[in-house]
């Protein structure tokens, strides 16, 4: 599990400089969570993820890994980073071994294991991330943006941690490879079932479609936190902090509101199609 | 990391230093560091340090800003003002024997390490002030400007300063990646901290060659940006924000000017 409490950050700190970024934060992630954390550029999304593995200590407040305070002086940080993978925003810009094998390895070879073992990680971080056998052995700089940027999360899923957080793991990616990593997210949540996931997002579409929880920042504070339905439910407040609600959530909204019968939790495009399809079926008649 | 470094780190404000012209201030401040070459007697060092408190006090920067630009230099200074008291001969203060070595403290010692120490000390604070009230890239602008009349012997001014304008202008780029690869390598369980000299050594390779991945990439970036702009070096370019000399200036620099004269009468003229 993972908790924060009251937790607050400012950014050089006793400087000309300083910068608050998060302000009370208090949240609770159960694990198995798959959870999303929107919103604007600047909010304080990839602040308050380096918490969650101790890249960086809030300077008010608590969090909680699993029972441990990350504040406290005696905590071991290296066991707090190995339970919680963090993959940052463009880590394709992380790579630097020879291939992408010796990569991938990088992480479960700090971790002191033996060979045999670090082979069976790196083969499993690759499988987990989706990438292919015949990667492995290429120079990282030869693949393809979306490739390079599942290497880099194979590195962290060699490590086996408890729970995974990847900070804007679509960005800058085209729609076939950002379907292909939000499909890469979900297998790992369906196939992890204690797994805590976080990732971090600016889409709403991407959001509505894999998250059970969403959390929604606005100017270092959590403005709205809570399922996809009862967070989109919120039109008019997401509006207001320069959010949108899906697509799909408005286009279903409009029908309803001209006479349709539509059902609830519309968000993607799959779902608004079929809720149609069954609308369309049901008038004929057929 | 970087972001320590008080050299280079200007500090945005509006008193007179702020508003003073960037090369003039440039010139200003070697003929600050000329006097404090020359000067050797306690009256002018006293009128020096008069004129350097009122400097600071001008300029509105905090004393810590200052103080931390002298603490990178602290033990150079620590250090050769031991060696002036030691070291120099003449008249004995002092004196004992430790293992068979005699040390001695000397009058003239003292004198040369007080000496050497406000040296330092006033140097550093002068070149703070400077970086600390001017931006970088007027200062590189300074630089072409003072640097034009040697474009007669081929100098190619406006190159070198366009060199460290672009050199200043990815300092805080590379330090904040630097930060961000530091990071993700932490993440991912690399230790920059512990280990003996070898061993950190080897723990950077994660994070220099992402770094210098990153650093050509940027070159490329840029080179590209600017030929897309059609940039084609010094010849003819005029500027977009010209450094005029004002009045305010010209009463600045007479000011400055009757502070040296005076410092330097102190030294050649009153006895001690
Ligand atoms: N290293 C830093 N030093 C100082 N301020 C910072 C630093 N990193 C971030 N900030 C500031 O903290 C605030 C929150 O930044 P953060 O990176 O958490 O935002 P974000 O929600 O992740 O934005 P984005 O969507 O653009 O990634 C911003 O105002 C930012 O300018
Ligand atoms: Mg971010």
């Amino acid at each position: 599990m993972i908790k924060a409490e009251h937790v607050g950050y400012i950014y050089q700190k006793g400087t000309p400089f300083e910068h608050r970024a998060l302000y009370d934060i208090n949240l609770e992630i159960a694990d198995g969570t798959l959870a999303a954390v929107i919103g604007h550029t600047g909010s304080g999304k990839s602040t308050l993820i380096q918490h969650f593995n101790a890249l960086i200590k809030p300077t008010e407040g608590r969090v909680i890994i699993d029972g441990t305070d990350i504040t406290n002086p005696k905590t071991d940080l290296r066991l707090i980073r190995r339970a919680v993978g963090l993959v940052f925003q463009y880590p394709e810009h992380q790579l630097f071994e020879e291939t992408v094998y010796k990569d991938i390895a990088f992480g479960p070879a700090t971790m002191g294991l033996d060979k045999a073992e670090i082979d069976e990680r790196v083969r499993l971080g690759a499988r987990l991330a989706g990438l292919r056998e015949e990667h492995l052995q290429r120079s990282p700089f030869e693949l393809s943006g979306g490739q390079k940027r599942r290497a880099a999360i194979a590195g962290v899923l060699a490590m086996e941690p408890k729970a995974l957080i990847l900070d804007e793991p679509t960005a800058g990616l085209d729609p076939k490879g950002r379907d292909a990593m939000l499909s890469v997210i979900k297998k790992l949540h369906e196939e992890n079932k204690d797994m805590i996931i976080i990732f971090v997002s600016h889409s709403m579409e991407e959001v509505a479609g894999i998250a059970e929880r969403v959390i929604v920042m606005n100017e270092g504070r959590v403005e709205i936190d809570g399922t996809a339905e009862e967070v989109f439910a919120n039109a008019e407040r997401l509006r207001r902090i320069g959010l949108n609600a899906p697509q799909m959530a408005l286009l279903a909204d409009k029908l309803r509101a001209a006479g349709y019968d539509l059902p609830e939790n519309i968000y993607t495009v799959e779902q608004a199609a079929a809720a149609v399809k069954k609308l369309i079926g049901g008038n004929t008649g057929a | 990391m970087l972001r320590d470094v008080v050299i280079g780190q200007y500090v945005p404000g509006k008193s007179p230093l702020h508003r003073m012209n960037p090369p003039l201030k440039m010139i200003l401040m070697i003929a600050y560091i000329a006097v404090l070459f020359v000067i050797k007697s306690a009256a002018a060092y006293a009128l020096f340090t008069v004129c350097a408190v009122t400097l600071i006090m001008i300029s509105g920067v905090s004393v810590g800003m200052i103080l931390k630009g002298i603490k990178p230099i602290l033990y150079i200074v620590i250090f050769t003002a031991l060696l002036n008291i030691f070291m120099t001969t003449g008249e004995v203060m002092w004196s004992a024997s430790v293992f068979g070595l005699t040390l001695r403290i000397t009058k003239e010692g003292v004198t040369a390490g007080a000496l050497l120490t406000a040296r330092l000390i006033y140097l550093v604070t002068g070149t703070s002030l400077l970086t600390l009230t001017t931006p970088p890239l007027q200062l590189t602008d300074g630089i072409e400007r003072l640097l034009k009349p040697l474009n007669k012997i081929k100098v190619p001014s406006h190159e070198i300063a366009m060199m460290m304008t672009i050199a200043i202008r990815f300092i805080p780029t590379f330090s904040e990646e630097a930060d961000k690869i530091k990071k993700a390598q932490t993440a991912r369980g690399a230790d920059f901290e512990s280990g003996g000299l070898i061993k950190r050594a080897r723990a950077m390779t994660p994070l220099l060659v992402p770094l210098f991945i990153s650093a050509f990439r940027r070159a490329d970036e840029l080179a590209e940006a600017m030929e897309a702009r059609c940039y084609r070096g010094g010849g003819n370019r005029t500027k977009m924000k010209e450094q005029h000399i004002t009045a305010f200036d010209i009463k600045a620099a007479v000011i400055f000017v009757l502070a040296a004269v005076l410092i330097l009468l102190a030294e050649f003229w009153i006895e001690i």
